[in-house]
């Protein structure tokens, strides 16, 4: 019943780079493994707590580090090695998300802008999202603080911008790791997260 | 020609125009940047060059930038609804501004003020209300640890109680609960270069350089 860490589906250096080899490392096997081995912990606790307010003192322990699990995993998923590497990272290909992304942003070129900003605009930690409007099966861009999960959208991409993301290349120019990233977004993966979302088909 | 100028226009652009024109008649109009108290070596090895030349010239100097132009736009706001949406610019930058200004004051070189306590009334109340310096600097290190995000670990006097407190405070939000004594920074930019995810090294080795003297002031002007 316990959680573990996924591994990457690609080397550490892969999305070199856009992302430094010495990021993916510390990224993955320390902060990731973390809110792995502290996720287990807290649930170990609250199996065994006995009352509803001991449950409640859990909470924040198991979205801390449930959320963390949650996104990092998404995140590693929907990247991958850039066009100029041999990969398929960067590329959106003609197909129902590339459509539904120009139907709401009216180009890529005009959600990156937009997502960009919004996500650089969290006054903290925090996570930039491409989404899925449940009701209206739209995308929109949505953010969520430190590890919250995204519960209000289905997930289509996710960009980490806790400093620890970023900072070791980037320092503190978080618009040029923005902009780096969409080089290894896996638009393939996020086609796949939008087809299961807007058809309730997994693929 | 500038005051018939004035006159004709709606105050809110006449206070803008004033400000255009006029030399401030205030330093309170515009925030600036606090220098450093000490060279951007001068904490090291204990919190880098690196570090401290980011987070002062590039991350303080950006929150001291975000809070005038907040200021500004509040000052102009044509509706309360306006004012409402520019509050949590105006939390985040100026709480950014207070809580580092406060910060670069609570440390000090090692071969000066810095990780030296003395005798005297913070010492007395350190040991009354934790026990031992040590135990404090465990709770405190570990509450700051602790924070699920970014945010600062902050020693707060309690007016009510007359009690130091170890509390802590998300993202830029500035410490309105008590009275700041010391502060520290615990956003990944203050550390990571240097300590990259091992937070608790940082922690450690950020008691060489707390200035001591400065916290002392502060608690002796609030008792």
């Amino acid at each position: 019943m316990s959680h573990t860490l996924p591994p990457l589906p690609y080397e550490y250096d892969a999305l070199e780079p856009y992302i430094s080899v010495e990021i993916m490392k510390l990224h993955h096997t320390k902060h990731h493994q973390t809110y792995v081995n502290s996720l287990n912990l807290a649930e170990a606790a609250y199996a065994k707590a006995n009352t509803p307010k001991e449950r409640i003192a859990l909470q924040a322990a198991l979205k801390f580090n449930g959320g963390g699990h949650i996104n990092h995993s998404l995140f590693w998923q929907n990247m991958a090695a850039s066009s100029e590497k041999g990969g398929i990272g960067g590329v959106l290909k003609d197909g129902p998300l590339k459509e539904a992304i120009i139907a709401s942003f009216g180009s890529l070129d005009n959600l990156q802008k937009e997502f960009n900003t919004t996500t650089a605009g969290i006054q903290g930690s925090g996570w930039g999202w491409l989404g899925v409007n449940p009701s209206t099966k739209r995308l929109e861009i949505v953010t969520t603080a430190n590890q919250d999960p995204l519960l209000t959208h289905a997930p289509v991409i996710g960009v980490d911008i806790w400093e620890h993301a970023f900072y070791l290349q980037y320092k503190n120019v978080k618009a040029d790791y923005l902009n780096a990233i969409w080089h290894v977004i896996n638009f393939e993966e996020a086609q796949k997260r939008f087809v299961e979302a807007t058809t309730g088909s997994k693929l | 020609m500038f005051s018939l100028a004035r006159t004709a226009l709606r105050p809110s652009l006449a206070k803008r125009a004033a400000r255009a024109f006029a030399a401030p008649s205030t330093t309170a109009l515009l925030h600036t940047l606090p220098d450093l108290p000490y060279a951007y070596n001068a904490l090291e090895p204990f919190i880098s060059e690196e570090i401290m030349t980011l987070h002062h010239k590039k991350h303080h100097q950006t929150y001291v930038n975000g809070l005038n132009a907040a200021e500004e736009s509040y000052a102009n706001s044509p509706s309360v609804k306006e004012q409402i949406a520019l509050q949590a610019a105006l939390k985040f930058n100026g709480g950014g501004h207070i809580n580092h200004s406060l910060f670069w004051k609570n440390l000090a070189p090692a071969s000066g003020d810095g990780g030296k306590l003395t005798d005297g009334p913070l010492k007395v109340a350190i040991e009354r209300d934790f026990g031992s310096v040590d135990e404090f600097k465990k709770v405190f290190n570990a509450k700051t640890a602790a924070v699920q995000g970014s945010g600062w670990g902050w020693l707060g006097y309690n007016l009510a109680t007359k009690n130091l407190e170890i509390v802590t405070t998300p993202n830029q939000d500035p410490l309105l609960s008590h009275t700041p004594i010391i502060g520290v920074d615990i956003w990944e930019h203050a550390f990571y270069l240097q300590y990259k995810n091992v937070k608790p090294d940082y922690l450690n080795a950020i008691w060489n350089v707390i200035n001591f003297k400065e916290a002392e002031k502060r608690l002796v002007e609030v008792q």
